[in-house]
C-alpha cells in the first residue's frame, strides 16, 4: 500500500513540476518578447552611417550627400531601404511649413517602427531646401535587425571600379542603336536643303 | 578571319579563328543579321514589324520568326515581373529581345557549319565560342562607364554570352516600364554573363530597369552572373562573377 501511495505522490509531484516548468518556459518567452519589444537602440550619434541595405551609402559621405531638392521623396537615394514613411513629418514643436516651401532649420522626425526596428530621421533645411538627412536612430542592436541587414544582399560583393587599359579581344558595353540618330540627322539634313 | 560592319545601326564584329574560315563564312553571318534587321527594324517602313504596327498584317499571318519573337518577349515579360516590355506608346518594338536572339542564332549557324572558335559582337553584346587566336579563352573587357576608351574588368570567357545595359553611350536609353517618367540615374551600367547571349541580353535590360535591385534579381537567376556599376563608380557583383575575372 505504501508503495502505491508513494507512486501517487510522485505522480502528483511530477505534475506540479511539469506545470511549473511549462509556466517558466511560457513566462520566459513572454518576458523575452516584452524585453525585445521595449528594448531601445543605444542612442547612436547623429549622422552615423546606415547599413540598412548594405548598398546604401553613408549620409556622412559627401559623394552621396543628399542634394538640395524640393521634394522629400527625392531623398530616396540616401534613404535606401528605409520605408518612406520614416521621413520626418512636421512635429508640433516645429513651425508649420508654408505651402510647398520648407523653413530653414533642423527637424527631427518621430521614431517610426520600420518593421525591423525603429528609425528616426533628422532633416536640415537650408535656403528652403533639404540640405542634409541624418539618421538619429536605426535598427542595429537587435539580432533580428542585424540578420535582416546582413541578409539584404547576402551574396553580393562591392568594390570601387578601377580604370585599366589591358589588352582584350572584345569589349562589352552599352550601345544605343544609332539608327534613330542617323534617321534624325538625315531628316535634319533633308530639311536643311532648299 | 575578322570583319566589322555597320548593321542594325551598330558595329557588328565577327571573328572566326578556325583556319578554314573564308570570306563566305563571315558573309553568311552578315546575311543572316541583315535578314533579321529587315524583318524586325521599326525604322524600316517595309519591315514586317512596321506592317504589324500599321495593322496591315494580322498577327495570325505573321512569319514564324515573328511569332517566335513575340512569344519569347511575352515569356520574358512574365519572368521579369513586367520589367521587360516591348509595347511602348501602342507600338510594338521587340528590339530588346531581337538583338540577343539574332546574335545567338548567327553564332549557332557558325557552330552548325563546323566552326568552334569564334565570336559575334553586335554593339557590345557578344556570343563567344572556344578560344582566341592565341589559343586562350576570349578576353572580354567591360567598358568603363565614364571613360569609354578604358575598361574596368577583364573577363576570361568560353562558350557563353555577355550583354551590357547602360545609360552612358547616348544618355538615357532604358526606362522603367512601370514608371516611364522615372529616370534611371542610380545605376549606369549592368553587365550580365549567361549560358548564351540571348539569355544574358534578355535579362540585362529589365534588370537594369529595376535600378539597384537589378543585381539581386540577376543573383537569383540560375546560370546568370552580373556586374553592376552605379553613378558613384561603385560596382556590385554576384556571387559567381569572380570566376570569370582574369587577374593580371
Amino acid at each position: 500500500m505504501s508503495g502505491r501511495s508513494a507512486y501517487q505522490d510522485s505522480g502528483f509531484v511530477r505534475s506540479i513540476k511539469k506545470f511549473l516548468l511549462s509556466a517558466f518556459v511560457v513566462f520566459t518567452f513572454v518576458a523575452y518578447w516584452l524585453h525585445e519589444r521595449q528594448a531601445k537602440p543605444a542612442t547612436p550619434a547623429a549622422g552615423t552611417s546606415l547599413p540598412v541595405a548594405g548598398i546604401v551609402p553613408t549620409t556622412a559621405d559627401p559623394a552621396s550627400a543628399v542634394t538640395p531638392t524640393d521634394s522629400p521623396a527625392a531623398v530616396d537615394p540616401a534613404a535606401g531601404a528605409v520605408p518612406t514613411d520614416t521621413l520626418p513629418a512636421p512635429t508640433a514643436t516645429q513651425p508649420p511649413a508654408q505651402a510647398g516651401l520648407y523653413k530653414n532649420g533642423t527637424y527631427s522626425g518621430p521614431e517610426v517602427n520600420a518593421y525591423y526596428g525603429l528609425v528616426q530621421v533628422q532633416v536640415v533645411i537650408q535656403d528652403g531646401k533639404i540640405a542634409n538627412v541624418a539618421f538619429l536612430d536605426y535598427p542595429h542592436d537587435r539580432r533580428t535587425s542585424q540578420y535582416i541587414n546582413s541578409q539584404a544582399m547576402p551574396w553580393l560583393t562591392q568594390e570601387a571600379i578601377q580604370a585599366q587599359s589591358a589588352n582584350v579581344d572584345i569589349i562589352s558595353g552599352a550601345t544605343l542603336t544609332s539608327e534613330a540618330f542617323i534617321q534624325s540627322m538625315q531628316a535634319a539634313l533633308q530639311s536643311a536643303r532648299n | 578571319m575578322k570583319q566589322t560592319r555597320l548593321l542594325m545601326g551598330m558595329p557588328v564584329t565577327v571573328e572566326v579563328v578556325d583556319p578554314w574560315a573564308t570570306e563566305k563564312t563571315l558573309e553568311s553571318v552578315y546575311d543572316y543579321l541583315g535578314y533579321v534587321d529587315r524583318k524586325f527594324s521599326t525604322y524600316k517602313p517595309e519591315s514586317e514589324i512596321s506592317q504589324i504596327n500599321r495593322d496591315e498584317l494580322p498577327l495570325a499571318e505573321a512569319s514564324d520568326d515573328m511569332k517566335a519573337i513575340l512569344t519569347l518577349a511575352e515569356q520574358t515579360r512574365q519572368e521579369t515581373d513586367g520589367y521587360f516590355e516591348i509595347v511602348h506608346n501602342g507600338k510594338c518594338d521587340p528590339s530588346g529581345i531581337v538583338k540577343g536572339w539574332a546574335i545567338q542564332n548567327a553564332a549557332e549557324r557558325l557552330r552548325q557549319a563546323g566552326f568552334a572558335n569564334y565570336y559575334v559582337d553586335a554593339g557590345g553584346d557578344i556570343q563567344v565560342s572556344g578560344r582566341n587566336a592565341q589559343g586562350e579563352a576570349w578576353r572580354v573587357g567591360i567598358r568603363h562607364p565614364f571613360r569609354p576608351d578604358q575598361i574596368v574588368k577583364v573577363l576570361s570567357l568560353q562558350d557563353c554570352g555577355i550583354a551590357t545595359s547602360g545609360t552612358y553611350v547616348r544618355g538615357q536609353h532604358i526606362y522603367d516600364p512601370k514608371n516611364p517618367d522615372r529616370p534611371i540615374t542610380d545605376i549606369v551600367s549592368l553587365t550580365v554573363i549567361g549560358p548564351n547571349v540571348y539569355e544574358a541580353d534578355r535579362f540585362a535590360t529589365p534588370a537594369f530597369a529595376m535600378g539597384a535591385a537589378g543585381i539581386q534579381f540577376i543573383e537569383e537567376l540560375e546560370g546568370l552572373e552580373g556586374y553592376m556599376i552605379d553613378r558613384n563608380g561603385r560596382a556590385t557583383f554576384t556571387s559567381g562573377f569572380e570566376r570569370y575575372v582574369l587577374h593580371a
